[in-house]
């Protein structure tokens, strides 16, 4: 069977989910085999291999973390040389994006970015124009580069053989034009991360100022959920621009969305469309978020919303 | 120093987009055109840079004719002139085609710095900027929220998912700008009316030395298979709240096993 190379998407070894989700995905057209670059390959090697890895291709010297985006550009173009996969699986998020779209140029293939599913003929789906068409996709020239949304995919524990290859690359100056020189790690929260939760609770215009997100915050603690907002929301100054749910912003594709105080223009379902479950809650009972409700509650999220929280709490004990 | 900045038209961000049956590609025709929202930053970001460091300002632009609305658009704003590539061979590029007639374009002009907007809001892949990168051999330096030059140093906070990175590079390099790196300026009626009179170069693949058969349908490295309307959703159940609602919601979420 083919190889499928998969980039590992991790921080100092620590694996990120959407990774297990694109090895699980890859045993399903061929045999995954993961390239991890920069350091923390020890830790990530065992993970790798407890979702179906047969091989651990690993770049791990240090000036590969020093540069933007062109090193494991570097390194992905060696391995592909080396180990001829049928093709090459990468995250779809923004470093990702870039990663799959120079990677693309070097091996003089072609990139699809966004898929949400894959075909055993690397026929790639994706949602696109805010998940109201389904598109599918082909690479027609060379080694396919895919990079795939989170959520798209479960995660499935098999056991792969794991062996590690080392992989030397030497950089060209090129590779080395962007230098990174340091890294700031902004105030964050314990929440998991936006992109890839499984589920995200979200406010918008109706939430009405920056305090009241803290109603929107205790209900997504109480489920362990990323909190988004609209744009409404994040140019009011209410809430981080990071945490922007749209088209503008991020696209999401939780297992549950829940939008409180959004009305639902095209701008913000574009971002949250292609989720599983939405619940909505909104006094105006117009509102085209509605149309996208699973469950909706035409209401007061000020009243709705804290109930919602302290039921939570009370089922969970 | 000269700052090409680079703009695509798109769709209107508002309203519903539409692929034409016949080719797959966006339908362009039926919806309002707009400078791509995520480029009036980069407009604004290439013009502040030109104002504090002296040069002028260049806007590029690939797209059918059209596409010079959003050219004229950005030099009322304030650029010095205009390139536009227009081809009806580029119809139906993909990433590949596109960054690599933008890199001809670009090449021509011999900038000190190349600034896009992170992502268009139609296509949305976010890729071209780092693909005319690599095409350059230029430096990439995506996803500011700040740009600085320093000398022939260009130096920018790149956002991450923890924070921000510092990187910087020795120019000419590739900028890509997010969203509120600044404050769009509107076009004055002063800016309009100079706008008319700035000169548009229009470049045909020739003129970039590019065939045909690179870029367009004929070149694309990628193929739309097929594409259908998304299934419309199950309506869901709706209800008023009675004083209840909150609870409701847990009852629905505990039998989608959510809690």
């Amino acid at each position: 069977m083919a190889e499928i190379l998969v980039l590992a998407d991790h921080t100092d070894g620590e694996v990120k989910k959407v990774t297990l989700e694109l090895l699980t995905l890859a045993r399903s057209v061929g045999e995954p085999a993961a390239v991890v670059v920069g350091a923390g390959a020890d830790k990530a090697i065992p993970v790798l291999a407890e979702h179906g890895a047969e091989k651990v291709y690993v770049a791990d010297s240090a000036e590969l973390d020093e540069y933007l985006v062109a090193p494991k550009v570097a390194v992905l173009a060696q391995v592909v040389a080396t180990s001829a996969p049928a093709a090459v699986l990468i995250a779809s998020s923004a470093e990702g994006k870039e990663i799959a779209g120079r990677l693309a140029i070097r091996l003089d293939s072609g990139v699809i970015t966004d898929a949400v599913g894959l075909a055993a003929d690397l026929s790639a789906t994706q949602s696109i124009f805010g998940g109201g068409v389904i598109v599918t996709a082909k690479v027609n020239s060379g080694v396919p580069v895919i990079t795939v949304r989170p959520n798209s995919s479960p995660v499935e524990a098999v056991a792969g053989a794991g062996e590690r290859v080392d992989v030397t690359v030497d950089l060209a100056d090129s590779d080395k034009a962007a230098k990174v020189t340091g890294s700031v790690e902004q105030a964050r929260d314990a929440r998991p991360d936006l992109a890839e939760a499984a589920i995200v609770v979200s406010g918008g215009r109706g939430v009405g100022s920056a305090d009241n997100f803290a109603i929107i915050e205790a209900l997504a603690d109480t489920l362990g959920a990323a909190v988004g907002a609209s744009r409404a929301a994040t140019d009011a100054g209410w809430y981080p621009h990071q945490f922007q749910v749209g088209q503008t912003g991020k696209t999401v594709s939780p297992q549950l969305y829940i939008a409180n105080g959004i009305s639902g223009a095209i701008q913000h379902r574009a971002g949250m469309q292609t989720s599983k479950t939405i619940v909505v809650v909104n006094k105006d009972a117009e509102a085209p978020i509605f149309e996208l409700a699973d469950y909706g509650i035409v209401g007061d999220l000020f009243t709705v919303v804290p109930q919602l929280t302290e039921e939570i709490k009370k089922r969970k004990g | 120093m000269k700052i090409v900045v680079c703009v695509k038209q798109v769709p209107d961000t508002w309203a519903e987009k539409k692929l034409n049956p016949a080719d797959s590609t966006l339908d362009r025709a039926s919806v309002d055109a707009v400078v791509n929202e995520l480029d009036e930053y980069a407009i604004e970001e290439a013009l502040q840079l030109a104002e504090a460091n002296g040069g002028e300002v260049v806007v590029l632009s690939m797209g059918p004719d059209r596409a010079t609305e959003s050219i004229r658009k950005a030099l009322s704003m304030g650029a010095a002139r205009g390139v536009h590539v227009l081809d009806d061979a580029l119809h139906g590029s993909c990433a590949m085609g596109t960054s690599k007639a933008l890199a001809k374009a670009i090449e021509a002009e011999a900038p000190d710095l190349v600034v896009f907007g992170s992502e268009s809001t139609d296509a949305r892949m976010s890729v071209v900027p780092a693909m005319v990168a690599e095409r350059l051999g230029y430096p990439q330096l995506t996803f500011a929220n700040k740009v600085e030059i320093d000398g022939g140093t260009v130096k920018i906070q790149r956002i991450t998912e923890a924070g921000y990175d510092e990187v910087e590079a020795a120019g000419p390099a590739v900028v890509s700008v997010v969203e509120k790196i600044n404050e769009p300026r509107y076009p004055n009626f002063k800016g309009i009316m100079a706008a008319k009179k700035k000169p548009i170069d229009t470049k045909a693949l020739a003129d970039l030395g590019l065939a045909a058969d690179e870029v367009g349908t004929a070149g694309a490295s990628t193929a739309v298979v097929e594409f259908a309307d998304a299934p419309p959703r199950a309506a869901g159940q709706i209800v008023t709240d009675d004083g209840n609602g909150g609870v409701k919601i847990a009852e629905f979420l505990s039998t989608q096993k959510f809690i």
